[in-house]
């Protein structure tokens, strides 16, 4: 998992969530996004479908649809505007049985 | 008249003033909008369990945010407000709506729409990396998360937003390398008797600069993005070129870039609302009356949504929207609380000019972006892959380029690489009118499959 990217430069003392990222242990804070909580714990969201390298969102106001994640599960959440919840199991990456033919897989 | 179906999507400042003026008299408007919390973008609410004050998130600001959110919330069981809830499409006198895997199709009589604006931004090669984020995202991070992008931060672009997110970062304790703004100092010489007419508003432009400089945040104006360089994490440095021409770099793991906003016009299209090209702006804006009546009878529009005229404008032109309405169902309504509002309108709108022209969308650095930048973010079509398309098939019309080229048919529809597409089509004319306006498709934002399955029925 690369570098977090995201700082926390307030508002920190709220109780902490926990959740799975891409099958690991991790942190995040009440009152987080789903995209402050994987930024917070890593560097990028999820790899472009079309082989262009990662992404981590971009306008962060469910406009630009540049934020979709996956759950353990294999649903789809927009990260800007979902709260993170307790025991979420979230993936940077599609699951194997979801994953598309396309030039990035 | 008392059943009237009184629809308002966006809950913005001007979402929030119409729904005050419509309940005043009595009616009871539905009101839809994205955010769980009322307040829009500018005077977004964090979650609960924050606690900065609001003039820690607001900045002088603070007192408007809180009458804006007062205000609104002092009509909980005189409205039906529907947060969380996304508005994907419009038929007729239809409303296509999701909430979560909930979708609903709600008739309306009469529908105010404030569905306010995004950043408008340029290509810059690199751009598609991990760490680049719209200036609006910077600033929702920071008030809404408690967070910066990154560290250290490069602010680019123009705009009034500009020096305002960087100087709240600067603030906040966060690290910025720069800011480094297209515009220059000409250029917002050239408009001051534009600007003028909104003295407050350009000393505290003024302050924002001096405040930077104390805070040690370098602002370099006239410069021209080259590329944004990283690694397989992200962003590593930005390059560009200054004033006088020379090339420059500056280390940062974060970019946060915007030139003004871009107005939310896809529900009013739908609609079938007149649009028509303000030369000013670049762009496409419905057509309106003084009091916000579209083209299209029962339809009001008002705040950025259509006029990029920031959140005072924004609270005057909801209230004007509402007041247009309550007279068109044949409601009393008081001249003496809309007149002064229609002038403070006029001088907002003439300042607006003056920020646009003090802080101009660079055109011609549009068009001159290189061929492996990438313009379509949501399907990586390169600059390149545009311009042969155009090429090849002559597509002068921005929907038939798109129809050759994908560029404005992803999943943003447009709505990031819809301004520079049509600088590119223009090519040296610069007459960005005649490439048109993309045409919206429903749904405007992707939407699960088992909520479409009613869209249908």
């Amino acid at each position: 998992m690369s570098r977090p990217r995201f700082v926390r430069l307030a508002e920190t003392g709220r109780p902490p969530v926990r959740f799975r990222l891409d099958g690991r242990k991790a942190e995040a804070l009440a009152g987080d996004t789903v995209l402050t909580a994987i930024l917070t714990n890593a560097g990028s969201l999820r790899p472009s479908e079309f082989g262009d390298g990662p992404r981590a969102g971009f306008c962060l106001m469910a406009a630009c649809q540049d934020c979709w994640v996956w759950t353990e599960e294999g649903g789809r959440l927009r990260a800007c505007d979902t709260v993170v919840a307790e025991g979420m199991a979230l993936r940077t990456t599609p699951p194997e049985e979801t994953r598309w033919p396309t030039s990035a897989s | 008249m008392a059943d009237e179906r009184v629809v308002i999507v966006g809950a913005g400042p001007a979402g929030c003033r119409a729904a005050e003026a419509l309940a005043a008299a009595g009616l009871r408007p539905t009101v839809i909008d994205e955010a769980r919390a009322a307040g829009g973008q500018i005077y977004r609410r964090p979650p609960p369990g924050f606690t900065r004050s609001a003039e820690t998130l607001y900045g002088p600001d603070a007192g408007k945010a809180k009458a804006v959110h007062a205000g609104f919330d002092a009509l909980a069981g005189r409205i039906d407000h529907r947060p969380g809830t996304t508005v994907w499409g419009l038929s007729g006198n239809r409303l296509f709506l999701r909430c979560g895997d909930e979708a609903e199709i709600l008739p309306f009589d009469r529908l105010v729409l404030a569905t306010g604006a995004v950043d408008r931004v340029m290509p810059v090669p690199g751009w598609t990396r991990p760490g680049v984020f719209t200036l609006g995202a910077a600033q929702i991070a920071l008030k809404a998360q408690g967070v910066s992008i990154g560290a250290p931060v490069v602010f680019l672009g123009s705009g009034p937003l500009l020096l305002l997110v960087a100087h709240q970062y600067a603030k906040a304790g966060a690290e910025v390398a720069a800011v480094l703004d297209t515009s220059r100092l000409s250029d917002q010489i050239a408009a001051l008797p534009l600007l003028a007419a909104r003295p407050a508003f350009l000393a505290r432009g003024i302050a924002l600069r001096l405040g930077l400089r104390r805070l040690g945040v370098a602002v370099h104006q006239g410069v021209r993005p080259e590329e944004i360089l990283g690694d397989d994490n992200g962003v590593v440095a930005i390059g560009w070129r200054g004033a006088d021409g020379s090339a420059r770099r500056l280390e940062a793991r974060a970019v946060a870039l915007g030139w003004h906003l871009r107005s939310e016009t896809q529900l009013a299209q739908l609609a079938g609302c007149r649009m028509s090209f303000d030369p000013v702006w670049r762009q496409w804006a419905p057509t309106i009356d003084p009091m916000g009546r579209s083209s299209r009878p029962d339809v009001y529009l008002a705040g950025d949504g259509t006029r990029i005229l920031g959140a005072d404008g924004a609270e005057a032109a909801g209230r004007l929207a509402a007041a247009a309405l309550l007279a068109d169902i044949g409601r009393p309504i008081d001249d003496d609380r809309f007149r002064p509002l229609l002038r403070r309108r006029r001088r907002l709108d003439r300042f607006s000019r003056g920020l646009a022209r003090a802080f101009p969308w660079p055109a011609e650095a549009c068009r001159d972006r290189p061929d492996d930048a990438i313009l379509c973010r949501c399907e990586a079509v390169t600059v390149g892959e545009y311009r042969a398309s155009l090429q090849r098939t002559g597509a002068a019309e921005i929907n038939r380029a798109k129809a050759f080229s994908r560029v404005g048919m992803g999943r943003c529809q447009g709505r990031y690489c819809g301004a520079a597409a049509a600088e590119l089509l223009a090519g040296e004319t610069g007459d960005v009118s005649a490439a048109g306006r993309l045409r919206p498709q429903s749904p405007v934002k992707p939407l699960p499959a088992s909520a479409a399955e009613i869209g249908g029925r």
